[in-house]
């Protein structure tokens, strides 16, 4: 009954509602930021605050399946917003890393080749640009659907590059990062199970 | 002997308590009077040198005694209970045994110290510390001949220190310092900022400050200070040794494993700060370069 009613409520909601909160609260931070309401080390605090937000909503993007199989809530169709919103985040959080806190090329380039936190934040980034690029319905049309969803698949490699990059810029093993890390896991391990139960399904069939 | 230092930041750098002077607002001053060309490089000088406010001091802090985040000290540090206080001073010492903070106070000569604060984590301040040369406390002690180094250990109080409950780090904190380090004129005991005493967030009632090594050396809190001939465990090399190494000095030249160490941010520039080249021995080059005199400091980082 709830779940109806939760189903019916989010089909009244159009997916453009998530690119306009997530564009306006990046707005926001910045903002705060400019005006010394991110505290007095704003850089930082700024950078910090995109990338766990672009995590956290990486995390949202893969619970969705998750949720409509156990909770029968259906949420499928914010997916690609919530998808491509994460990119924004995160291109955000690279941009104001290069420009704003690293700001010399030659540095930039040694931090990305000679710092494994980093090297580990680019490539989840570089992976990235193909999932967001392909999303759009052209792309599944060129692509197919199965190509298509396999090609999405590096999602799991994003949400795991990312969580690994947030581990490693602590000082020492710090709690926060280690629950984002073991959500994400916990996620590949669901969608594991489903896979190896429906192999076991095919080969009884 | 107090005095032994004295600043070359004068009381024309220092900012007026509590006043937020905006940095590009002075450029834009100076600029607007047509000095900026020629005055460029003496004004990046005196820029870098202007004292960072009393706001950004106290509650930007590392202090896991308090939490992990920067906001934590300021926000949870007024649990901790720093009166009554002493110091335990032990080890090979004349005159071992438990020092009451206020008999220290009355015993040592409190004077301005401004200095560079760099932490490991490439941020900066200019901070006006008032406090003792930690040389005349050992000499109140009297230190014996034996002695090659100083050991410092942080107050444990869970109750008072949430940030205790986690085993972030292995507690009591600790740290250590050759004696030459500890005996140098720039090595003070900091008992207040801008002449104000010193927060808890920053190390009430007592912290050491060594300003040419990376902060995490100056020790906050301090409730025992031994004196010793072998080299002290410090804290941040137990946790992580290839990181964080016994001597710590500030050097633009070796990076610290994750991050280059060759430009620092000096926090109060806002959004867009411009980095800083990091300074050898954080500017204090000349004060204890001798110290250093043909030691590898790529090996002893």
């Amino acid at each position: 009954m709830i779940v109806t009613a939760i189903n019916t409520a989010a089909r009244r909601i159009p997916p453009w509602t998530i690119y306009v909160l997530g564009a306006g609260y990046i707005v926001w931070l910045v903002w705060l930021g400019a005006t010394g309401g991110l505290g007095v080390e704003p850089i930082n605090a700024l950078e910090r605050e995109l990338g766990r937000t672009g995590l956290q909503l990486l995390l949202v993007g893969l619970a969705i399946t998750p949720l409509r199989r156990f909770a029968g809530i259906n949420l499928i169709r914010f997916r690609r917003a919530v998808g491509l919103t994460v990119f924004m985040f995160i291109t955000v959080h690279l941009t104001v890393w290069l420009v704003l806190d690293v700001q010399d090329w030659g540095l930039i380039w040694k931090d990305i080749v000679k710092r494994p936190y980093i090297t580990i934040g680019m490539v989840g980034f570089a992976v990235l640009i193909p999932l967001a690029t392909t999303s759009n319905n052209l792309s599944i049309r060129k692509l197919g659907p199965q190509v298509w969803k396999k090609l999405h698949w590096l999602t799991y490699a994003a949400v795991v590059l990312g969580a690994v990059h947030f581990v490693m810029i602590r000082k020492g093993w710090q709690l926060e990062p280690m629950i984002y890390l073991g959500v994400a896991l916990g996620l590949i391990a669901m969608r594991l199970k489903w896979k190896r139960r429906q192999g076991a399904v095919v080969k009884a069939g | 002997m107090a005095y032994r230092w004295s600043n070359d930041l004068t009381a024309a750098d220092v900012t007026p308590y509590g006043a937020y002077l905006n940095r590009r607002q002075v450029v834009a001053g100076i600029a607007g009077v047509g000095l900026s060309t020629i005055a460029g490089p003496v004004l990046a000088a005196a820029d870098e040198l202007k004292q960072n406010t009393w706001e950004e001091i106290t509650s930007y802090n590392n202090f896991y005694e308090f939490g992990t985040g920067k906001e934590d000290p300021s926000r949870y540090a007024e649990a901790l209970t720093t009166d009554p206080w002493s110091v335990k001073i032990d080890g090979m010492v004349d005159k071992p045994g438990e020092y009451a903070f206020d008999d220290i106070m009355a015993r040592m000569t409190i004077e301005e110290r401004i200095y560079r604060f760099r932490c490991v984590e490439a941020w900066s301040m200019v901070i006006p510390w008032n406090g003792f040369e930690l040389g005349d406390l050992l000499e109140l002690a009297g230190v014996q001949s034996g002695a090659r180094y100083v050991a410092f250990e942080t107050l444990v109080r869970p109750s008072e220190m949430r940030g205790q409950k986690y085993p972030v780090l292995d507690w009591p904190y600790v740290e250590g310092l050759r004696l030459d380090e500890a005996m140098h004129p720039l090595t003070i005991m900091a008992t207040g900022i801008y002449g104000r005493d010193i927060p808890k967030q920053n190390g009430a009632p007592l912290r050491l400050v060594v300003p040419w090594k990376y902060g995490f050396k100056s020790i906050k809190s301090i409730v025992r200070i031994t004196l010793t001939d072998k080299e002290p465990a410090t804290s941040w090399n137990m946790a992580i040794g290839r990181e964080y190494g016994f001597y710590s000095n500030v050097n633009p030249k070796v990076d610290h494993p994750r991050w280059s160490q060759a430009s620092e941010r000096l926090i109060g520039g806002g959004l867009f700060s411009k980095r800083q080249p990091t300074l050898m021995f954080n500017g204090y080059d000349q004060d204890v370069a001798a110290l250093y005199e043909g030691m590898d400091l790529t090996k002893y980082y």
